[in-house]
């Protein structure tokens, strides 16, 4: 099981930021990651694999209006 | 030239072309006024003068600008304040005599070194909420009043025929004139005008035109909307932009005044003339490079404009469809940001102001009209922008055509499309329900997605029928509610609950249901529900950032006053937070672009020769801020009561609206309500609503206690005399009105906390009289 900005979501094996985003349907491009308070860089969005138990802060900007 | 941009000669939009005789149009003007005046030079961002016209009097005269009075109101919306409080009375009403329609610039306005820099900010006495409204838009007119020689033009009065009103920043002169035979509807009138007082014939002289204006709309509505041109020397017409909100074209109209025309002798870099040019250059080199670098991984707003955002409202369940009932639907990918994109002339940079590189005002050109008065021509339309398209989806109109067309006649007949758009679908809500329907809508069968019938209701509203429902319908929906009540159709709280007014202006296009801070953005605002003062959707009910009442109460300090800043200072907000720099993620606080705020601090450093840092610019915001809310006070508004919000943004209003989300509300009655599961399974729909309706309500006043807290004001929402002080207003009269207003609140027993605290909670002070110990 991990966290995504305080709810309770599975853990799936190997699954990058990239394909996590895309499972909980943020698709907000402006976005800042930090799993278990380290933010991770854009770049490593489709390589970076999530491990069971993370904490994970999904922090979309405001943007909008 | 950009790269891939078609050279001018080459460029064809395709549009219907008109032939006017200028000349014979022109020679039917009666000059009333006409007043000579030095011109003048722009010192660090400031003319040092404002311009006021009365049009009972036809006198025209200039104001000082003083030291103090920058200090205090800085510029911009700040000074439009300040001008009214001089002018009107507490009583004043949208059509009196003494109201007035102001249009300000701002120190910053009017720079072309930083992207975002040619903002208006329009000011009046607004018909739908009764107190001052304030609206920000682009085009050339606000920096060309300013090379004119004025740093804001306030109108008064009222004229007894159809006039247009010239600053003339070539000549040195401002008239008044009579305009008997120009067409009244924006994108036409814009287009003669600009060819009638150019002062050669060729694209350059358009280009030093600027055109105020609002159409037929305007004339028999409160939804009525101003159009600012800026002459596009490649497409050859005049483009417009609104500014939208609460109903200043009205007022435009109501004074008689056809259009406001600016000309201008030159622009160049460096007319507004600032202190530390090197300096400027250098913050404003930044951020172009970063927008041309990154934009396009990140809000792509140069190729879509704002349109980039409906499906990503989509995806988080905040596009409002079918008057804010749902926050998606199936048929949304219709009138998906690619759609538009097919659309939208794409070789052209599309900026609303010169430097502009977010270049973010897309438009469609030869875009063929379906309806009305100009049906079968072929048009430039600007935008849609975002909040159009939401306005598509909340009629349920689904075709970007309907959109569009939806659009371009919003805008020629100036109408604001939020207010016109929000307002239709409740109307189509009613219809559904049967309170309205065919007989009472004078033969409009008002269903969602009856795209003709929206624009029948809007060409019936642009010829002034005088049928029951099109008068009260172009009122906007308060007036509609309470007509509906009045008649005794349909369910009073049905009737409230679903209408989406607060303070008899028409909400803006999100959905609130699940953002408590969002509801506070929208009810506990100055002006009405428009999402300019803050906009914490996401902060709120994505990244789960601001959970406790203060958290919420201190977003609701920051971002308002932080927004409300660009409006001091003729700024668009969009290059702020819809680009942000590659590194933006390490900062302490991402959400509030720590970079893009230092840039700005140097940025009004540069031009006005001041040293300011970012506390000071907050500062700024909350002079004007609370001045703005105390004259609301002053005008009868401005409390508890006055920050109410139809229980539609709340939450569920309808079974229907319970069902399609009831596995997430049954959660909350477990989670947040402290329900057992067997408890939710046992009770009805309706029982549940109840329970959820009483817990959302108390949690909204919870909210606002907390909000009033942190801005210094009393439990019912009054600016205190200490705050203002602490900010450096001591104006006597605008102190004792305040505090008189505080004792008349304390004998009523308003002064008191509004939430319900259960065991274990607290209100935001234990001591409701808090300010009095400062
Ligand atoms: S970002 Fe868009 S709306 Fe803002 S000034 Fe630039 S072109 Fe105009």
């Amino acid at each position: 099981m991990i966290e995504v900005n305080g709810k309770k979501v599975d853990w799936v094996e190997n699954e990058t930021v990239s394909q996590l985003l895309k499972r909980v349907r943020y698709i907000f491009p402006l976005v800042v990651v930090k799993i278990n308070d380290k933010v991770i860089l854009k770049k490593d969005f489709s390589t970076y694999s999530i491990p069971d138990n993370s904490k994970i802060a999904v922090i979309h900007m405001i943007s909008g209006g | 030239m950009v790269e891939g941009q078609i050279p001018i000669e080459e460029y064809k939009t395709g549009n219907t072309k008109h032939k006017w005789d200028n000349k014979k149009m022109k020679s039917s003007h009666k000059i009333l006024t006409k007043y000579t005046y030095k011109k003048g030079e722009i010192q660090k961002g400031y003319t040092n003068r404002t311009l006021h016209i009365n049009l009972t009097t036809n006198e025209v005269k200039e104001k000082k600008i003083t030291e103090d009075m920058k200090k205090k109101f800085t510029g911009g919306r700040g000074f439009g304040l300040k001008l009214l409080w001089d002018s009107i009375k507490p009583t004043t009403r949208w059509n009196s005599e003494e109201n007035e329609l102001i249009i300000t610039t701002g120190p910053l306005c009017g720079t072309t070194q930083y992207p975002g820099s040619g903002k208006s900010l329009c000011l009046t006495v607004s018909p739908s909420t009764n107190i001052i409204c304030d609206s920000n838009v682009g085009g050339f007119f606000g920096p060309y009043l300013k090379f004119a020689g004025f740093d804001a033009v306030e109108i008064q009065g009222k004229a007894k025929k159809d006039v247009i009103l010239l600053i003339d920043g070539e000549e040195g002169k401002i008239t008044i004139e009579t305009a008997p035979n120009e067409e009244t509807n924006s994108h036409i009138l814009a287009d003669q005008l600009t060819y009638m007082y150019a002062s050669e014939d060729n694209e350059r002289s358009r280009q030093k035109i600027s055109v105020v204006s609002a159409g037929k709309g305007a004339d028999h509505s409160f939804w009525g909307c101003l159009n600012f041109s800026f002459w596009d020397i490649r497409r050859k017409t005049a483009r417009l932009k609104q500014a939208g909100r609460g109903g200043l074209g009205t007022v435009l109209r109501d004074k008689k005044i056809k259009a406001i025309v600016a000309k201008v002798e030159k622009i160049s870099g460096v007319s507004n003339n600032p202190a530390d040019p090197v300096k400027l250059a250098r913050v404003g080199t930044k951020i172009h490079k970063e927008i041309r670098d990154l934009d396009r991984y990140q809000c792509n707003m140069r190729a879509v404009g704002t349109s980039h955002l409906v499906e990503i409202m989509d995806a988080y369940d905040l596009l409002p469809t079918e008057n804010y009932r749902f926050g998606c639907f199936p048929k949304a990918s219709k009138i998906y940001s690619p759609h538009f994109y097919e659309l939208f002339t794409k070789v052209i940079p599309d900026g609303c102001w010169h430097g502009c590189t977010m270049a973010c005002a897309k438009t469609v050109d030869g875009f063929t009209v379906k309806t009305g008065p100009y049906k079968g021509q072929r048009v430039t339309v600007d935008g849609p922008e975002y909040e159009t398209v939401g306005c598509g989806s909340n009629m349920s109109l689904w075709d970007p055509l309907w959109i569009l067309e939806f659009n371009f006649y919003c805008d020629t007949y100036g109408l604001d499309t939020i207010s016109t758009g929000t307002g239709i679908a409740f109307y189509m809500e009613m219809y559904e329900y049967g309170i309205l329907n065919k007989k009472r809508c004078g033969g409009l069968e008002l269903c969602f997605g009856n795209s003709e019938a929206v624009m029948e209701l809007l060409h019936r509203i642009a010829n002034g029928d005088k049928g029951d429902f099109i008068k009260t319908a172009a009122k906007g929906i308060r007036r509609v509610k309470d007509w509906m009540i009045k008649k005794g159709w349909g369910d009073k709280q049905l009737i409230e609950d679903t209408g989406m007014e607060s303070k008899g202006l028409e909400y803006s296009e999100y959905v609130t249901k699940e953002s408590l801070a969002m509801q506070g953005g929208y009810g506990l605002t100055l002006k009405g529900p428009q999402h300019d003062e803050a906009w914490l959707i996401f902060m709120d009910m994505v990244n789960n950032a601001i959970p406790t009442f203060k958290d919420k109460a201190e977003a609701l300090h920051y971002f308002p006053m932080w927004r409300t800043w660009f409006g001091l200072n003729g700024l668009c907000k969009l290059p702020w937070n819809d680009i942000e720099p590659a590194n933006n993620a390490e900062t302490d606080e991402p959400a509030k672009v720590p970079e893009h705020v230092q840039s700005y601090v140097e940025y009004q450093n540069a031009v006005t020769g001041w040293n300011v840092d970012k506390e000071e610019i907050i500062l700024q915001s909350e002079r004007c801020y609370n001045w703005q809310r105390a004259m609301n006070v002053w005008m009868g508004r401005g409390r508890r009561k006055d920050d109410w919000i139809p229980y539609r943004s709340m939450g569920p209003v309808t079974e229907m609206e319970y069902n399609s989300r009831k596995e997430r509300y049954d959660k909350q009655l477990i989670e947040k309500l402290g329900l057992s599961e067997k408890q939710v399974e046992n009770m009805s729909v309706s029982e549940k609503m109840k329970t959820l309706y009483d817990y959302r309500q108390n949690q909204y006043q919870k909210l606002a206690d907390a909000v009033y807290y942190r801005r210094g004001w009393t439990p019912n929402g009054v600016p205190t005399p200490q705050k203002m002080k602490q900010l450096g207003m001591d104006d006597s009269k605008i102190l004792e009105m305040l505090q008189q207003k505080i004792n008349e609140d304390k004998k009523a027993g308003f002064n008191v906390w509004g939430g319900k605290y259960s065991k274990g909670e607290k209100p935001p002070s234990n001591d409701p009289h808090y300010w009095e110990k400062w």
